[in-house]
């Protein structure tokens, strides 16, 4: 018993508190990573036919989009308590609230991803006879991958970061450790909660973009031939990171690509 | 559609806006949380972000510290900033965590604003001679304008819908009002909650359109 002193002296950094709460550390992460997969996936099933929709029917499109971005102006701890009656103090509750937060991304980034495929690979492959489907299947998709990522990339830490906000309605993963920890002064469980919050997004976000990587190896090489040419190189570089900037160049990726 | 109309009763009711819990109290604070952090993040951020983009150095930086701030759980640092010695002075933690929040977003739209200005006009005022200043000023600045606002409203809508978050941790603000609804398992108040502060968000976006209008560097000119 010579070490527990951090914990009766209430530090920041506590060992002895990552040791004997470790269960309740993991836990949290468990269920907070549990509500992100899950928020995220559904979010992009239900993203994905929405987009297809509303690029067939402009005036759908229009209304999709207004929709979305009136319910991100919707305060989190707000759409948590709407939803209440609806679900009870439940996980869905809080996955439904995020899956909402994040079709406004990920509709915006799909739509502008297809929106952008070269009409040129669009006409040759019906000129080689393939189908709507196929072309979607197997040109369009492909090539809306990059723009598709940097959405789900932008979704999934937004999303790692608003389900502290479950807490309101006790299924908020990490975020439930902090709200204890404010309510009972531990200072090391909201610093230890917090930094394993961010860890996750980080995570995750390396993670999303080492399996875009993987899928989409043409555009590496399209990089590596770019960048010997001077000055064009230098244009490049915040223009391929742009994708995954925020809410104005995510409804225009392309166009900031083409600084 | 009860709930709604339960709702617009509990806005009705003159004795929810009257007090220190009213609502005229919680949106005061409310506004004076963003109008305050929405300035200070302005000061912090537009000077960075106009001086990097002029320049063209530190895209990485301006790019990637918006997708950082987006990892960052602002409940997360308000609960940390109000257990530090900062806690005992108010509002403060609020504050610097509401700043915090809405430089990201700033500092990358008016960072790409300033870049997405068109090289060939930046290169035809040099070849007549501008000098820097002259080129920041003069056609830089009011071309990159419309982006730097775009970043403005988004970040003010943004601050607007975050600082409920406040009540979270104690403070203020029309999050409050929310909070006490769920606590009293009163699900009209939060619903009148939750209208009030999207109407304040949709609101701010409103006035800065027009003030955005307003102050456009090229206004009754031809594009």
């Amino acid at each position: 018993m010579s070490e527990p002193n951090c914990l009766v002296a209430n530090d920041w950094v506590c060992g002895e508190y990552l040791r004997t709460r470790s269960q309740e550390l993991t836990d949290a992460t468990v269920q907070h990573l549990g509500i992100t997969a899950v928020s995220v996936v559904i979010g992009l099933l239900i993203a994905f036919p929405l987009a297809l929709f509303a690029r067939r029917h402009r005036a759908f499109a229009g209304a999709v989009l207004g929709l979305t971005t009136v319910l991100y102006a919707v305060p989190s701890l707000a759409m948590f308590s709407l939803l209440l009656p609806v679900f009870g103090l439940s996980a869905a509750l809080v996955v439904t609230g995020l899956v909402l937060y994040s079709l406004t991304i990920l509709v915006r980034n799909i739509l502008a991803g297809l929106e952008a495929v070269p009409e040129d690979a669009r006409e040759a492959a019906r000129g080689m006879g393939y189908g709507s489907w196929r072309l979607l299947w197997e040109v369009e998709l492909p090539l809306s991958l990059p723009a598709l990522f940097a959405g789900v990339r932008i979704a999934t830490v937004a999303t790692v970061a608003m389900t502290t906000v479950g807490a309101i309605v006790d299924y908020g993963g990490l975020g439930g450790l902090i709200m204890s920890g404010l309510q009972t002064d531990f200072k090391a469980q909201v610093l230890a909660a917090s930094v394993l919050c961010v860890l996750l997004a980080v995570t995750a976000d390396l993670l999303l973009l080492g399996l875009q990587r993987w899928l989409t190896p043409w555009t590496r090489i399209r990089t590596r031939r770019a960048a010997p040419t001077p000055g064009r190189a230098a244009a490049e570089l915040p223009a391929e990171s742009d994708a995954t900037s925020d809410a104005t160049s995510d409804a225009k990726p392309e166009a900031a690509g083409a600084i | 559609m009860n709930m709604l109309s339960e709702a617009y009763g509990w806005l009705a009711t003159s004795a929810n806006w009257q007090g220190e819990k009213g609502v005229w109290n919680r949106l005061g604070e409310h506004l004076y949380f963003t109008g305050t952090c929405l300035l200070v993040a302005c000061l912090i951020a537009l000077p960075v972000a106009l001086l990097l983009g002029h320049l063209g150095k530190g895209g990485a930086l301006a790019i990637n510290i918006s997708n950082v701030g987006r990892a960052i759980p602002t409940l997360a640092v308000l609960v940390l900033l109000t257990l530090t010695p900062l806690g005992k002075y108010g509002d403060l933690p609020t504050l610097i965590a509401l700043v915090l929040f809405a430089v990201p977003p700033l500092l990358t739209n008016a960072y790409i604003g300033m870049r997405e200005v068109d090289r060939a006009v930046v290169e035809a005022a040099r070849g007549m001679g501008m000098s820097g200043r002259q080129v920041f000023l003069r056609v830089e600045l009011p071309l990159a304008y419309p982006l730097i606002m775009t970043g403005l409203r988004s970040a003010a809508v943004q601050v607007v819908a975050t600082a409920t978050l406040a009540a979270m941790a104690g403070q203020g603000g029309l999050g409050r009002i929310i909070t006490e609804g769920f606590n009293l398992q009163n699900t009209p108040q939060v619903v009148a909650g939750a209208a009030l502060v999207a109407a304040l968000a949709l609101l701010v976006e409103g006035a800065l359109v027009l003030a955005g209008r307003w102050c456009d560097p090229m206004r009754g000119r031809t594009a």
